[in-house]
Parts: structure tokens; sequence; C-alpha cells
């Protein structure tokens, strides 16, 4: 069984804009996958529309087996959800919003998860301040605390690290993993791609309301990454010219590019073969591999 | 049921109230104190009695309904607006909780803080009269039940509403006129014959003609004819409810 799987979705807004079409999605049990996509291309609506905040115009959508229309309730109090906006009563304290929370998904009192929860966020120092005394950081991480305080099994992040300081970012990829450790399913949306190539199993992208690619992070960058080799020769000869065209090299400044694709094993030492047998010194050299951005671009660019 | 979510609204709308207990509670205990002063005392000293009643005792059950009205419309459909309007919305909506479920939190917590005005209305009346009530029971039934009403109607108002300047449309400019006209300060049949039957077209006289018929048995309907109105209402406002939730009105995208 999957955590979530989505069959065949659409997305119809009022004023007429298609915002999903077709969508056909299985998430993994215990698996990080995060959606790419630039803004406006469907990722929140998605979102938006498992967590039951949403309607849907077609289509099916089942969380860990229970149908989220005909029995939400169940499916419901699986999930837990960190919206893209920080929205909070700002005059209440930390731990009764926590408390609030948990006590909208029908759990029994516990202070000493709570409170476990508030010390793995950092934020327990804080439990009885008033939210709007927080910082914004603080306040993004009062809402993952909300989300988790219903001891969900599925956890929704819409762009959670937007706006947020490179410190806490890294600090929320570590909950994130650690929770991932713990059971917990991790469905997260981002624009920043080296947060989807640091944390996810696998990744999705999705480009005007449409799924284009889902594939395992490392094998996505294998299949369309490449990687370049940037070369710095120290003098110019009449075979150089032969390697330049037999590699297609492109000249950049005072450098040769070589491009190839990740799975090309042999061009590399062919090149270098190459050079040696041609007597030619090279001065320097760079490896670069092409990111997930990289990657993510092409994608949409096609 | 999700008894503890019902029960994690209401706390949160009860605490709210309590966090803003001047505006929520001193607010209008002092409004409704005025009226007894100016009113009650001053005014009222110099009006004959009606059907046996003195004056400024005669007022105080249209005073209550007067505060108990606009408190309960504005409490509940403050309550819903504000996480619309703030995006906390969110949670409720993500939460494995019913419609049914979130309008019991909502609007008996909206209805709690409109009984407990109106009985510190009642027991700041006692300091101006002397007060004889002689159906309780009824008094705080007709309490409950009014309050239950009218949060469920300012629900429906709180969900319609998308700006602050709606919420206060229908309370301003329909309910206060209904209410002031519909014998808060005065009895139906003292009125000219024309406007008696006009009256009859205002639902808030059957309210206020119930409520006073509890307190001194004196009324200008029949109360059966009052409770059905009531309840008529109370169901209408509940099938209104159901299909706001059931399509998803002004609520899901």
């Amino acid at each position: 069984m999957h955590a979530i799987e989505i069959s065949k979705l659409d997305k119809r807004y009022d004023n007429g804009l298609k915002a999903l079409t077709n969508i056909n999605l299985k998430v993994k049990k215990g698996e990080i996958f995060a959606l790419l996509g630039p803004n406006g291309a469907g990722k929140s609506s998605l979102i938006n529309i498992i967590c039951g905040i949403a309607k849907k115009n077609n289509g099916k959508i089942s969380i860990l087996g229970f149908d989220n229309i005909s029995q939400y309730k169940q499916a419901r109090s699986l999930i837990g959800l960190v919206p893209q906006e920080i929205a909070t009563d700002s005059f209440e304290k930390v731990i009764d919003t926590l408390k609030f929370s948990r006590g909208l998904f029908n759990k029994k009192k516990s202070s000493t998860y709570l409170d476990k929860i508030l010390r793995d966020l950092s934020l327990f120092e804080k439990k009885n301040q008033q939210i709007r005394t927080l910082s914004g950081g603080m306040k993004r991480r009062v809402m993952i605390a909300k989300a988790l305080s219903h001891e969900p099994k599925i956890l929704f992040l819409d762009e959670p690290t937007a706006g947020v300081d490179v410190e806490l970012r890294k600090n929320l990829w570590k909950n994130l993993n650690d929770l991932k450790k713990n059971g917990v399913t991790i469905f997260l949306t981002t624009h920043y791609i080296e947060e989807a190539e640091q944390l996810a199993d696998r990744v999705g992208v999705i480009h005007e309301g449409k799924i284009i690619v889902v594939e395992k992070t490392s094998k996505l960058l294998e299949k369309l990454g490449k990687k370049t080799l940037k070369i710095s020769i120290k003098k110019k000869t009449e075979s150089l010219k032969l390697i330049i065209k037999k590699y297609s090299l492109k000249k950049s400044v005072s450098h040769y590019l070589l491009n190839y694709d990740l799975n090309d094993k042999n061009i590399v030492s062919n090149f270098f073969k190459d050079l040696n047998k041609n007597q030619i010194e090279f001065e320097d050299l760079e490896i670069k591999k092409s990111s997930l951005e990289e990657v993510f671009l092409n994608l949409i660019d096609k | 049921m999700n008894i503890r979510g019902i029960f994690a609204i209401y706390k949160f709308e009860m605490s709210r109230t309590f966090r803003t207990f001047s505006q929520s509670i001193i607010s209008p205990v002092l409004t409704t104190s005025l009226y007894f002063v100016v009113f009650g005392s001053a005014i009222g000293s110099r009006i004959e009695d009606i059907d046996g009643t003195p004056y400024s005792s005669f007022i105080i059950p249209g005073l209550i309904m007067l505060t108990i009205l606009s408190q309960s419309i504005s409490n509940s459909s403050f309550g819903i607006f504000f996480p619309k309007f703030s995006g906390t919305i969110y949670e409720i909506l993500s939460a494995p909780i019913s419609p049914f479920e979130i309008t019991i939190g909502y609007v008996c917590a909206a209805a709690s803080k409109s009984v407990i005005v109106g009985i510190i209305i009642l027991l700041t009346s006692s300091f101006f009269v002397n007060l004889n009530i002689i159906h309780p029971v009824w008094m705080f039934f007709l309490l409950i039940l009014i309050s239950v009403t009218f949060s469920l109607f300012g629900f429906i108002i709180g969900i319609w509403a998308n700006d602050f300047q709606k919420i206060q449309l229908i309370p301003t400019f329909i309910i206060t006129p209904l209410t002031f006209l519909g014998g808060s300060f005065y009895s139906i049949d003292m009125l000219p014959e024309i406007w008696q039957k006009i009256s009859y077209f205002n639902p808030i006289v059957y309210l206020i003609s119930a409520f006073r018929w509890s307190f001194y048995e004196h009324t200008d309907i029949s109360i059966i004819v009052s409770l059905t109105t009531i309840l008529g209402f109370l169901i209408l406002c509940l099938i209104a409810i159901y299909y706001i939730f059931k399509l998803g009105y002004k609520i899901k995208v």
C-alpha cells in the first residue's frame, strides 16, 4: 500500500484556470518526496486538494488506503500540513496553539509529546510566549510543530523553507530527516532545488498543472544530468585541433569545456589517453556535475 | 464524533473572549446599563405601567434581547470569519472534523458568550429594578434557544462575508433596526393599528414577545406562535449551514 495514491486528478478553478490535469502519482511509505515546479505550476493546489482544503473536479486520492473524500476522517487523521503562508493566531501562546491542533485531530492531551516536539524544534524555551513575539523563523517552526502535534504518518510541507535563513533551513532539513527515520512519509514542495537534492528520495516535476517526470533523485540526475570537464591547455598545437573536433570541445575564455552525459563512463579516460598520445599538456582541470536545477530547467524548457 | 475537536474550537473561542474581556463582556454590560439609567430610571419614571408592569422593568427583556442578538451574531460571525481572513482556517479544513462538529464548536462558544452576557445584564438590572421572573426555566430556555439560533445565523454571515464591512452589514442595517422596532422599548399594542400589523412581519417581535412572556406573562403574541417562529428560523439556519458545507461555499476554492 502506498502512503499517497492519486489517480486521474483534475482541478479547474471557477475562473476557468486549469490548475491540474490528469495527475497520477504514488508516494511510497516512509520516503521523502519533493515536488518541484515554478510559481503557479499547481504544487499548492495539489497539496490543498489532498488535505481537503480545496475541491477537486475529477479523480481519486487515497491516503494509506483511505479515500480522502468518502473516508475523510480516517484519511485526514493521518496527515499533518504545513502551509506555505505563516498563519497562526498571533495572540495565542505557543503551547496553546499546539494543544488546539492536537485537540482538533481528536488526540488525547499529551504534554510529554508536545514538549518533545518543542524541544526537537528548539522552541521549548518559547512555549509560554505569544506567537506574535517570535521571529519569522520561529513562527515557521511553530507551524511545523502544529502539524506534528497529532503524530501524523504523512507530513505535507508547502515550501517549508521559503524566506528562511541558511542555518534554519539546514536545521529543518535535519528535523525532516529525523522524522523520516521515525517512519513519517514526507511530501514537500519547494523552489529550492538544493533542498530536493539534499532531502528527497524521489522528485516529481510539475509544470503547467501536469507532472512531467517522477524519478529517484539520483537517477534523474544520472539520466538527465551532465558533467562538464573544464581544462586549461598549456600550448595550442595542430593535434589539439583534432581533439577539439573529435570531442566537440567548446572554448570558454582560456579554457576548453568537454560536456558529457553522466552515464558515459569511458569518455573521460579516452580523452586523457588522446591528450597523452598527442603529448598535449594541461595546466589545470575541473569537473562540474550539473545540478538538479539545471536538469529541472531543461525539463520545463522542453 | 470528534468530541476533542469540538472542545478545542470551543475552548479556543472562549479563551479569545476572556483575552478580550473588556470588549467581549464589559462593553455590552456597560452599554445596557446606560440604557437602564436613561430609559429605565430617567425617562421610565415618567411613563405609565404597561399591563401592570413598571416601564423600567418592562424594558429588561427587550434590552437583554437587544444585546443577545447582536452579541450572538457578532461572536459567531467573527469566530469563523477571522480564521478565513488570517488563513488559519486551513487547519480546521484539513482536520478530521465534520462540518457539523465545526458548527457545534463555534456556535456553542458564541451562544455561551451571549448567555454569560445575558445573565450579567440580568444581574446588573437587579440593581436598578425589582426583578420578578414568573417562568425562570422558560426564561433560561429561551435565552439559550435564541442565543443558539442567532449564533447559527451569525455563523452563516461569517462564512458569507469576505471583508470586515460585510460582517457588520446585516447586524447594523437589519438586526438592530428590527430589534428597536420589535418592541424592545414598547408593547406592540401601543402602536397605531397599521403599524401593529406591519410589526407582525418583523421576526424579532416574536423573540422579544416570548422572552417578555417568561418574565411577566405579558405577551403581544401567543407563546406557541413565537416558539414556532424561533424554531422555524433555527431549522432554516441549520439547512443553510448544511448546504454551505456540502457545496464548500466561500470556504473551499
